[in-house]
């Protein structure tokens, strides 16, 4: 019989899912999940998952009450169910709000998005397994013996058989009472993939650019996370000098001055090779900026990206924001380079709405 | 048919239903047998999302129910005590973490609902045998999942549910002789003669009961209507307020979707008399558990628990009526004017407050009279006869009204013809609005026509469109509802594409 409700309520959250599938480019593009970034449940709004009936609007309406006040006054702007037609029986339509787990949201947006799953590189995943004594057994050996929960144990059978005397409190374990510590294997995979996240804080970057680049960034990384495990992440922020940064400063901070993308790409190259030995490690670079360099400074950042990071890449993606400011000429030398190496892919962003199909640029090739 | 979870009640629970039934019967209260079970919380909200029945036809609403019951039970919003539903023999459901004299409270409680779903008068029509019903309801459906997918069936069970308030709560107690005459006048075989419409009378009084120009101009006046309806061959004859019904003679459904239609009508009438008796059977029901807990149940010990959930149930707010509070407090009230002798013409004419204050002529009808209140009124004509000044001004009762300017809702009056117009106003029709079918054959095309009956309070638009795409799913056909929008008159429309609203311009 409980089977019959699980069923109702199975088939309930598989609507809500649908529902949030459905409004997925709308929770993707607005950034709101950054700030929830860490935890690993985000808890959705979801309206209109209710059975629409005709009703009576606000607007006209009222009803009897009961308590103490003054003609006149307010009883809040609340959503009171007008009178006592409705009482109790019926719940309204509440916007409801369920909770998805990232990792869930990154399936949804993969499967959306069509990307494929992504194989690394050399397939070189290895999985690292490791004991931890983490549970207790009947059975082992004397060495792993749980002396203070077999005592305990013994206590527990002797009050409970009123053997135990508090005047004479000995307590003398049985061979039935004995608890031995016991092991669980647990399997720690270690994927051996970084992402360097790369963006252009510089004056011309506005604030709703950044927004942009977070929030793609965001959902890059949110994918990339659930497709490997123990996923090592960089950040990088540069306007005409780079700087490594941490996960929430690359998320929060503000930046302004020039830019010199070849700052960045000799902060990569430094990464890379001091930490990130290429036999070891599949590399990813994301690259955001609104593409308006130091004119002299585009020859040097396109032969660093030529003869050291591309070479060491699984893929390299270059991300260009329009800005206030137009769009700059970077994109076009990246284009250029893509024509030759194939791990190189652009995308151009024009807005918000841009983010989902830059994502769709960046991972659906896979590579 | 019987429940298979069916677990015997614990000795000490029996043993209170034996004393609380015996109690109850003693009072006069008359009930069919009563079987009541024991649940934890889980399963008593699963009976809950499921309206009380254990096997309904697979749905997502269900869950979404039960969902929210789970939610608010564990975040301590809300908990259920008890359900009892309406078929013969009753079954109820225990709440098994209550205290004892929880338990008590909820049994006498249950007993008051037992007796007043026996013999109310608007219960009359429902079928007893429901769990049944209800499984055979299951059985079809699922039959339906199975040959054309569980995604057809629940789409068109969504759209269906969307409209399941769009009955006629009367129609039950109304036997109507045109019943067949239905489809008569598209097929155009009617004659033009109006039946003649006479009361009977006796023949001196006939001239006067039924005057003969008013015949004539009735008859002219059908007539009118006939010929219309012949031109355009329009039906029904007159506004259809069984929306479902009338999508279930002439909408063009397929066999199946026709059966899942009147399943969902079947239910709808079933839980109707509830949702029209809401005050008076929580009312009756607490007058009881309160009469039979203070006269009998309670031990010493038990007092401040039963005060304390007793007075939780009776907990009023500012912007919702309670049921209990209200039904509970009018019973009493007519217990005390009619033991009083506190009615009749010559009550009504004294206007000294001093004498009303004092006035008692030892009648003793008072529970004669609850006993009769609770068999033949619904809470419409319960509140119409029986809610008076002094109640209202005793209980603080007042009207509200949403002021559009401060998007707030605020107190309008404390004036008794307000205060009982507004709560009329909202008992009507569950509250809800009341839509029509106006025409099966709209501009002769098989449009349908639907009139929203306007009252001074707008649909929600939103809802509204929603709906009604939901009903042209159904249809197959342009749906149209005429309503009133910002206080214009208007045509919403829908014909399975986009949505329109357009000033209406009658001819």
């Amino acid at each position: 019989m409980t089977q019959n409700i699980d069923r109702d309520l199975q088939r309930f959250k598989h609507i809500v899912k649908g529902k949030v599938r459905g409004n997925l480019r709308k929770y993707v593009t607005h950034g709101e999940m950054l700030g929830r970034k860490g935890r690993e449940v985000v808890s959705i709004p979801v309206p209109n998952i209710d059975i629409p009936h005709f009703r009576h609007g606000k607007k006209g309406s009222g009803g009897a009450g009961q308590g103490e006040g003054e003609v006149g006054q307010s009883l809040g702007p609340g959503e009171p169910e007008p009178g006592t037609g409705e009482a109790g029986s019926e719940p309204g339509r509440h916007v409801r709000e369920v909770e998805v787990s990232l990792e869930e949201l990154a399936m949804m947006l993969g499967e959306e998005l069509e990307l494929p799953n992504i194989v690394p590189k050399g397939a070189e995943t290895l999985d690292a397994v490791k004991d931890r004594y983490n549970s207790v057994s009947q059975v082992g050996p004397d060495s792993l013996r749980h002396f203070k929960r077999t005592y305990k144990q013994a206590l527990k059978r002797q009050i409970a058989t009123g053997q135990y005397n508090p005047d004479r409190p000995i307590v003398i374990p049985t061979r039935d009472d004995t608890v031995y510590k016991s092991w669980t294997t647990v399997s720690e995979p270690r994927a051996n993939a970084v992402i360097i996240y790369v963006m252009d804080v510089s004056g011309s970057m506005g604030d709703e650019q950044k927004e942009i680049v977070r929030t793609a960034a965001f959902w890059i990384d949110t994918w990339l996370s659930s497709q490997y495990r123990g996923l090592q992440k960089r950040y990088v922020v540069h306007d005409a000098a780079a700087h490594e940064v941490d996960e929430d400063t690359f998320f929060r901070i503000r930046e302004s001055g020039g830019t010199r993308i070849s700052s960045a790409y000799e902060k990569i190259s430094h990464i890379i090779e001091s930490r990130y030995p290429v036999a070891d490690w599949n590399i990813y670079v994301f690259q955001f900026s609104d593409g308006d360099n130091w004119g002299d400074d585009n020859n040097a950042c396109l032969s660093i990206l030529k003869n050291h990071i591309l070479p060491v890449s699984n893929l390299f993606c270059y991300g260009q924001v329009e800005s206030p400011y137009g769009s700059g000429e970077y994109l076009r030398e990246v284009r250029h380079i893509a024509e030759i190496f194939d791990n190189v892919t652009t995308s151009l962003i024009e807005d918000k709405n841009g983010i989902y199909g830059c994502i769709k640029d960046f991972l659906g090739t896979g590579k | 048919m019987t429940i298979s979870t069916y677990r015997p009640l614990p000795a000490e629970i029996r043993a209170i239903q034996d004393e609380m039934e015996a109690i109850a019967a003693s009072y006069g209260l008359d009930f069919y047998e009563t079987i009541f079970e024991m649940l934890d919380y889980e399963e008593l909200s699963m009976f809950a999302a499921y309206g009380g029945f254990p096997i309904r036809y697979p749905h997502w609403r269900f869950g979404a129910e039960f969902d929210e019951l789970m939610k608010g039970y564990s975040y301590g919003l809300q908990k259920i005590y008890e359900m009892v539903i309406n078929t013969d023999p009753c079954y109820a459901y225990l709440l098994s973490c209550n205290s004892i004299t929880d338990q008590k409270l909820v049994i006498a409680h249950v007993y008051g609902h037992c007796d007043f779903f026996k013999n109310n008068a608007w219960f009359a029509p429902t079928n007893r045998r429901m769990l049944d019903q209800m499984a055979n309801h299951a059985a079809r459906i699922n039959r339906y999942i199975d040959k054309y997918g569980h995604e057809t069936v629940e789409e068109f069970i969504d759209a269906c549910l969307s409209i399941d308030d769009l009955i006629d709560p009367y129609a039950p107690h109304i036997v109507r002789a045109e019943a067949k005459e239905r489809t008569s006048a598209i097929r155009g075989d009617e004659t033009l003669q109006a039946p003649e419409r006479k009361f009977q009378a006796k023949e001196y009084m006939d001239s006067y009961i039924n005057p003969p120009e008013v015949i004539a101009k009735e008859q002219h006046a059908h007539q009118q209507l006939l010929e219309r309806q012949q031109v355009n061959r329009s039906f029904p004859n007159r506004p259809e307020r069984d929306v479902l019904q009338f999508l279930i003679n002439h909408a063009q459904l397929r066999e199946w979707q026709r059966d899942v239609l009147s399943i969902i009508r079947d239910e709808a009438y079933y839980f109707a008399p509830q949702g029209q008796t809401k005050i008076m059977n929580e009312g009756w029901a607490s007058y009881w558990h309160s009469t039979i807990m203070t006269g009998h149940g309670l031990t010493d010990a038990e007092v401040i628990d039963y005060a304390d959930h007793h007075s939780g149930t009776m907990a009023t707010s500012p912007t919702r009526l309670n049921p209990y509070k209200l039904g509970i407090e009018l019973f009493r009230d007519i217990e005390e004017r009619w033991n009083k002798g506190q009615f009749g013409p010559e009550w009504d004419a004294c206007d000294d407050a001093h004498e009303r204050e004092r006035w008692d002529k030892q009648l003793g009808l008072g529970r004669e009279k609850i006993f009769e209140v609770r068999r033949i009124h619904n809470d419409i004509t319960f509140i119409d006869t029986f809610l008076t000044e002094d109640f209202c001004r005793r209980h603080k009762l007042f009207s509200f009204a949403y002021n559009d300017e401060n998007k707030t809702y605020e107190i309008e009056s404390r004036e008794f013809e307000e205060v009982k117009k507004h709560l009329l106003k909202n008992l009507t029709n569950f509250g809800r609005p009341v839509i029509r079918v106006m025409d099966g054959n709209y501009l002769n095309r098989g449009d349908l026509y639907l009139q929203h009956q306007y009252e001074g309070n707008e649909l929600k638009i939103d809802y509204a469109e929603d709906t009604l795409s939901n009903i042209q799913k159904i249809w197959g056909r342009c749906v149209y509802l005429e309503t009133v929008v910002d206080d214009i008159q208007c045509l919403l429309t829908f014909d399975g594409h986009e949505h329109q609203r357009a000033p209406l311009i009658k001819n």
